[in-house]
């Protein structure tokens, strides 16, 4: 295949019929064709956006209070612009800090090593006063190289906290949606069985799970002490609470998937005698791939979206308390940083919906546009 | 006396060939599905021999339970009464035996061509070496005209091709008796000829016991030795065997001005016809023999009774 084949057919599986025009164009096809292209997938959304941007300055210059004031679309740029900007000042001084700190081990160890020679011709009491003052020096460089700056989170690394919570507690709804949904679209018992958990906490919200997550990590941690742990208590209670509320859609999306797989793929697996696990990994689960990264890609947006609430309750310093703790705070920056999050959290939201399309795309074989 | 002398095998041995033996024999079998009241007979007495090495064709109309026969015999379903037998067997689930060729492909879309045939292969040749196995399927790809196409996916493929690949997939499992639920009557008229052609001549390399399902009279007539018509179902029924008597190997197009050929076609198609005129005849009958009886009721009075107006 050419590369233009290649190039729409790969606008094709990652959604993005946007760059269609585009390839067609470079291709020399008909223009005008193209330019319409263009102006659909182009130039009009950004028109919406612009008028967009207008009737937000318009409500900034509106809504206005004695303390408080909408943010304009400018003072937004500008909150967002100093976030990242602290973000790298931040970053720069840690690793100065970091530098003095390992200059300072190459020093501390030097200087152990001298006092540990003199040790070496010295006799008697002298000499082990030596060789103990020579292990002082030796743990402090240690420490020192060890250093870790302490520094509170920038909002990339918030950023960063809240992405790997969600992706941690997706992780685990789908360890356990997955399996309990291919048996569930296997064994219609098993379903009868399982369904009134199902329909029950379903509709649960994020919110009244927390209390119990955070009972459950409680008793889990009892006993040990805070940096003794892999993760971080927060940031579980965070993952779980996700975990619980995006398990749903993966699970009764798979259990759709499983259980719909087509009679005439089954009859050509009786056919040729597949054993059971044949059958699960030949047949019945590349059948409901498409069907069960329907449902991933539900399960992680909802994810994102509870896993804001839920940084906001768990104190997880992700962005759900950035937002908590600048609406505490209440500087003249606050609504500015906040409005600025909610952008940056619907754009990582985007972000995400779009990788999850990108993967359906390419397990669903000749029906790429489908649901 | 010479006669005494001379050691002479014995005169069975070289007695006229007997008739070929069933290789497939359905005993008086009845398939219905549902129950109670919503229950539908599809099928009932069947009686069918399917002899080793022969092209047989069942025709019937749409919907008359062709393809349950086929499933029935493929070991998909079981019958409710009666009994199937292969080689003295009692059919009582899939085998690979039976080849199958479905009347919707049913590819795999997730595997490319060659992963479709090799899933087959692979299953049913475990015992043989990779390469083996390989060059089985690349034997079976080129039988079926598909080597320039090995890596497409069934939705790159036109409805022509996906049927070939699930001939070739159904034809490397060689298994004893083949299968064809109607394989051509989702295809355009020209690519069913075409199709029609080539398991003809597959068909006579292989002279492989064979049992087509079509709707399709001139089809059956040009690759069948013998044609039995399916009557219309409920309750559906073998009509009497028609005996193809045309030379082998077969051209399509001098067929068209054969006259057994012609003869034929229109002894299975009226036929067929007839049959269908008897059973809506009966139907009619049927539902004329115990007509409702409605009430007469007339009114009296078409006034309203005073006082209860509004």
């Amino acid at each position: 295949m050419n590369w233009r084949g290649n190039a729409l057919k790969f606008c094709d599986v990652a959604g993005l019929p946007a760059l269609e025009p585009f390839v067609r164009l470079l291709a020399g096809e008909d223009v005008k064709e193209q330019l319409k292209g263009i102006a659909k997938f182009v130039v009009l959304p950004v028109a919406a956006v612009v008028v967009f941007l207008l009737l937000w300055s318009a409500a900034a210059r509106t809504v206005v209070t004695d303390s408080m004031q909408l943010p304009s679309p400018t003072d937004t740029w500008t909150a967002g612009k100093e976030l990242f900007a602290m973000h790298s000042a931040q970053r720069a001084e840690d690793l100065k800090v970091k530098q003095e700190k390992t200059i300072q081990a190459v020093t501390l160890l030097a200087q152990a090593n001298a006092v540990t020679k003199q040790a070496e011709s010295a006799t008697g009491e002298r000499k082990e006063t030596l060789l103990a003052n020579a292990l002082v020096l030796k743990k402090k460089a240690v420490q020192a190289a060890n250093y870790r700056p302490s520094s509170a989170p920038t909002f990339v690394d918030q950023i960063i906290t809240s992405l790997k919570t969600v992706f941690v507690g997706f992780a685990i709804a789908t360890l356990i949606a997955v399996p309990i949904g291919v048996l569930c679209g296997m064994s219609p018992w098993c379903n009868a069985a399982l369904t009134p958990f199902i329909q029950i906490f379903k509709p649960v919200s994020p919110l009244a799970w927390l209390p119990l997550a955070f009972l459950i990590i409680v008793w889990a941690y009892s006993g040990t002490k805070p940096g003794e742990n892999f993760f971080d208590k927060a940031f579980l209670i965070s993952a779980i609470t996700v975990s619980l509320c995006s398990l749903w859609p993966t699970l009764v999306n798979t259990t759709l998937g499983v259980a719909s797989v087509d009679k005439d793929y089954m009859n050509v697996a009786r056919v040729l005698k597949l054993s059971w696990s044949q059958q699960l990994f030949k047949i019945i689960l590349p059948a409901s791939l498409p069907l069960m990264f329907a449902g991933l890609r539900i399960s992680l947006g909802v994810g994102w979206m509870v896993l804001i609430a839920a940084d906001m309750l768990a104190q997880n310093p992700g962005l759900g308390k950035f937002v908590w703790d600048e609406f505490q705070n209440g500087s003249s920056q606050t609504y500015a940083r906040i409005a600025f999050s909610v952008i940056i959290i619907g754009l990582i939201g985007l972000l995400l919906d779009r990788i999850m399309i990108f993967m359906r795309n390419l397990v669903s074989f000749g029906d790429p546009q489908a649901a | 006396m010479s006669v005494a002398v001379l050691d002479r095998p014995r005169s069975k041995a070289i007695a006229r060939p007997a008739p070929p033996e069933p290789l497939i024999s359905m005993r008086s079998v009845s398939k219905g599905y549902g129950s109670g009241v919503t229950r539908n007979e599809v099928l009932s007495n069947i009686n069918l021999n399917l002899r080793k090495g022969e092209f047989l064709a069942i025709v019937g109309f749409s919907g008359s339970g062709k393809t349950t026969l086929t499933k029935l015999l493929a070991g998909l379903e079981m019958p409710d009464s009666g009994e199937i037998v292969m080689d003295n067997e009692v059919i009582k689930g899939p085998s690979q035996e039976r080849g199958i060729v479905f009347q919707n492909y049913s590819l795999l879309p997730w595997l490319t061509v060659r992963g479709n045939i090799a899933l087959s292969v692979d299953r049913v040749f475990k015992h043989w070496s990779r390469g083996e196995r390989r060059d089985h399927v690349e034997k079976f790809i080129e039988m079926v005209g598909l080597s320039h196409a090995v890596h497409r996916r069934p939705h790159e493929l036109s409805g022509g091709m996906r049927q070939r690949v699930s001939l070739a997939r159904t034809l490397a499992m060689k298994p004893n008796v083949l299968l064809l639920d109607e394989p051509l009557s989702a295809l355009d008229a020209l690519t069913r000829s075409v199709l029609q052609e080539e398991i003809l001549k597959i068909w006579e390399e292989e002279r492989q016991t064979c049992l087509l399902i079509t709707n399709d009279v001139d089809e059956a007539i040009l690759l069948a030795d013998r044609i039995v018509p399916l009557n219309p179902g409920p309750n559906a029924s073998l009509g009497p065997a028609f005996s193809v008597e045309l030379e082998r190997p077969r051209d399509k197009t001098a067929l068209n001005h054969n006259e057994t050929f012609k003869g034929l076609r229109n002894a299975v198609t009226n036929y067929l016809v007839a049959v269908r005129q008897k059973s809506r005849d009966d139907e009619a009958l049927a539902s004329e023999a115990s007509p409702i009886e409605l009430p007469e009721l007339q009114p009296r009075s078409l006034r309203v009774p005073r006082g209860r107006a509004g």
